[in-house]
């Protein structure tokens, strides 16, 4: 061991490396587990066994084919709002627009109802419309950032509380089913997506959303457009000096976030059994979070297509699991619970090298007990003389 | 229109203000040194939950007091977590967004009642009785804070530290300036600012706690920031502006000819925001530093 010391320091900083951090997606994986833990001390609080409530989230989630499908079908709408929210971050911008785009996009779906149109084409025709006017609804932010100088943070949110508003009109108003008030019309057979595993929620919607996760990559890391979109996003002053026109990749940014979120409230609309409608008398429970929850996932998937998938079937998992967990016999946890976890998990996200933090804790720590150990040494000696 | 709705409507209009204006003169302080929080929608909604809880314990001062902690104590984490950690701020305000709502949604099922809490009335804080019906004292310290911070800001030694450590935070390092620990006071008051804003909408003004309770008006007090230029007087004009536009939401509301879909009403402080800071941006400047974490080189 001690013949090759440099070699042995090389293995011992690349193991250092590793656990302290510098690797993304282990460092990911230790947001995750804070923020069960945080969960976990707040259930404690509350009064409730978290080992329970959490042991019954995982069966809940990945206990067998039913919950994977149940988990998976969750994952699908998160997909694609974490993909507005990465593509936008990946250029530079903090579009927290996912939840407006993605409720006109499921209104936009709806449509489909109001007209026939052969089986297939109908779903296509659903898809085109939700994914137009999720890039309409995505468009008016990105003009007023390039032209006025307005904080996407603030447009976009300010977008949000319009389209939810809007959205609450038409289908309550417009797009409503004559005979019951509380819901849209319902997307006809033609245009539903199929159900992949019989009984469950999964619907081949997944695969939308997984094919637009790998078109994305494609168009992200393999185009040049994708290349002046990242290159913007890592130094916009650099990226204009090497003839990027940023005006135009922060306009295409969010017209893709907007395409991915649209077709996000399609997946829903046309692919959640068994309703198949949008209930706007409730204020739209199944769409309600969808994009807040999509950032979530897009933190912890690294703003990276394929992390995001992954990250999905986590939070998907959670969603789900969320629900068995808040009827677990004498330990129910609301469902709330679940996205304090995500919110503490997005917190823990924020910190750079978040693991790097426990050293110095631990360091502080030991120089505490050695200092407690010293003055209970010298009291002891006082107590001898 | 009568005399009596303009009344009404100005009276609704000063009360909405109230939240807007404290929360938004809170920000100027946290952004004038360099942090921006975009968690303050969700301190609010928090705030407001434990502000309702507090006066039920011990009345509307206990409440308020509780409320001012707890948001005291996020604007504490945000601001450690965005100067010692060196965190990205955006991040960690939307993960105190997400906390937040599940955190209220989760204790209001606690409670008892699915996504509504009504505090009851002998707890509320209790409203002056004017000519113009009856009025919040909040409205006072909503009218007098901005003046009061404008003060500390321009007039004060302890306000030109805080400018430096927003502007260029190598000079003030350099001059001896704690550069992150006057991000983190400044960041601290902005969230007991927030803190308190939130504990008014449960306790001396709405009444209820619900899971949308603070209903962007977070966010409608950053584009205030905005609109304003970090001049806590303007901000005033600005929370005013967007009060009115709520109120004036709130009014049609209750009007009984429905004279425009509820839905629709319902929007327009949003459109209104948008529409201000939009034409306000071009003369805008913001410190140098905003939402970057210090790093001595």
């Amino acid at each position: 061991m001690t013949e090759n010391p440099a070699r042995e320091s090389r293995l011992l900083r690349g193991v250092h490396r590793t656990v302290t951090g510098l690797h993304p997606a282990l460092e990911s994986v230790v947001a995750g587990i804070v923020g069960l833990l945080i969960g976990a001390l707040l259930m404690y609080i509350w009064g409730f066994d978290p080992w329970k409530a959490y042991w019954a989230l995982l069966r809940g989630a990945f206990g067998g084919s039913y919950e994977w499908a149940s988990s998976l079908a969750r994952g699908t709408p998160l997909v694609l709002t974490a993909l507005t929210f990465s593509i936008c971050v990946r250029a530079g911008m903090f579009n927290i627009g996912a939840e407006g785009q993605m409720m006109m996009g499921a209104m936009a779906a709806v449509c489909v109802a109001l007209f026939a149109a052969p089986t297939g084409l109908h779903l296509v025709i659903g898809l085109v419309f939700a994914a137009v006017i999720g890039a309409l609804w995505s468009v008016v932010p990105a003009l007023l950032k390039v032209y006025r100088g307005v904080s996407e943070v603030i447009s976009t949110i300010m977008f949000n509380w319009i389209g939810r508003w809007l959205a609450l009109y038409l289908a309550i108003y417009v797009i409503v089913d004559p005979m019951r008030a509380e819901k849209t019309l319902t997307v006809p057979a033609s245009a539903r997506f199929p159900i992949l595993v019989r009984g469950t929620d999964l619907s081949a919607s997944v695969f939308l959303a997984v094919g637009v996760a790998l078109v994305m990559y494609f168009l992200l890391w393999h185009t040049t457009m994708g290349y002046e979109v990242r290159a913007a996003g890592l130094n916009p002053t650099a990226a204009r000096y090497g003839g990027i026109r940023n005006k135009r990749t922060m306009i295409v940014s969010f017209l893709l976030g907007g395409i991915t979120s649209g077709l996000a409230g399609a997946t829903i609309a046309m692919g959640l059994p068994p309703s198949y409608a949008i209930f706007g008398g409730g204020g739209f429970p199944e769409l309600t979070n969808i994009g807040f929850d999509g950032m979530a996932v897009a933190m912890v998937g690294r703003n990276h297509p394929i992390g995001i998938l992954l990250a999905a079937i986590f939070f998907g998992g959670l969603n789900a699991g969320g629900r068995v967990m808040q009827f677990y016999g004498s330990n129910p946890v609301p469902l709330e619970m679940i996205r304090v976890v995500m919110g503490a998990i997005v917190l823990a996200m924020a910190i750079p090298e978040l693991i790097r933090l426990f050293p110095a804790v631990k360091k502080q720590g030991e120089r505490l007990f050695a200092a407690l150990r010293r003055r209970r040494e010298t009291r002891s000696k006082e107590g001898e003389a | 229109m009568s005399w009596m709705d303009i009344v009404s409507l100005l009276r609704i209009a000063l009360h909405a203000m109230v939240p807007i204006t404290l929360t938004a003169v809170g920000e100027i302080v946290g952004e004038t040194a360099g942090l921006f929080n975009i968690g303050l929608e969700g301190i609010l909604l928090i705030s407001a939950f434990a502000g309702a809880l507090g006066a039920e314990i011990g009345g509307p001062w206990v409440g308020f007091l509780i409320g001012m902690g707890v948001g005291a104590m996020i604007g504490l984490i945000f601001a450690v977590m965005a100067t010692y950690w060196k965190g990205t701020q955006m991040v960690i305000g939307i993960g105190i967004n997400l906390f937040a709502m599940g955190l209220v949604a989760f204790g209001l099922i606690q409670l008892g009642a699915p996504g509504f809490h009504s505090v009851p009335r002998d707890v509320q804080l209790a409203k002056w009785r004017t000519p113009m019906g009856a009025m919040s004292p909040m409205i006072v310290a909503a009218l007098v804070a901005p003046f009061i911070i404008h003060w500390f800001i321009r007039r004060t030694r302890a306000g030109l530290v805080l400018k430096a450590a927003g502007e260029t935070p190598e000079a003030a390092d350099v001059a001896g300036i704690n550069v992150n620990m006057t991000r983190l006071l400044a960041a601290t008051f902005g969230g007991a600012m927030a803190g308190i804003a939130g504990a008014y909408m449960s306790i001396a003004w709405i009444g209820s706690v619900t899971k949308d309770l603070s209903a962007g008006r977070g966010f409608i007090a950053l584009a205030t920031v905005v609109f304003s230029g970090l001049n806590p007087l303007l901000a005033l004009l600005g929370g005013f502006i967007f009060g009115f536009f709520q109120g004036l939401a709130e009014w049609v509301k209750t009007l009984p000819s429905k004279p425009i879909p509820f839905q629709f009403v319902s929007m327009l402080p949003y459109i209104v925001t948008l529409l201000v800071v939009s034409g306000a941006i071009g003369r805008v400047r913001f410190p140098k530093a905003l939402g970057e974490p210090y790093k001595r080189e």
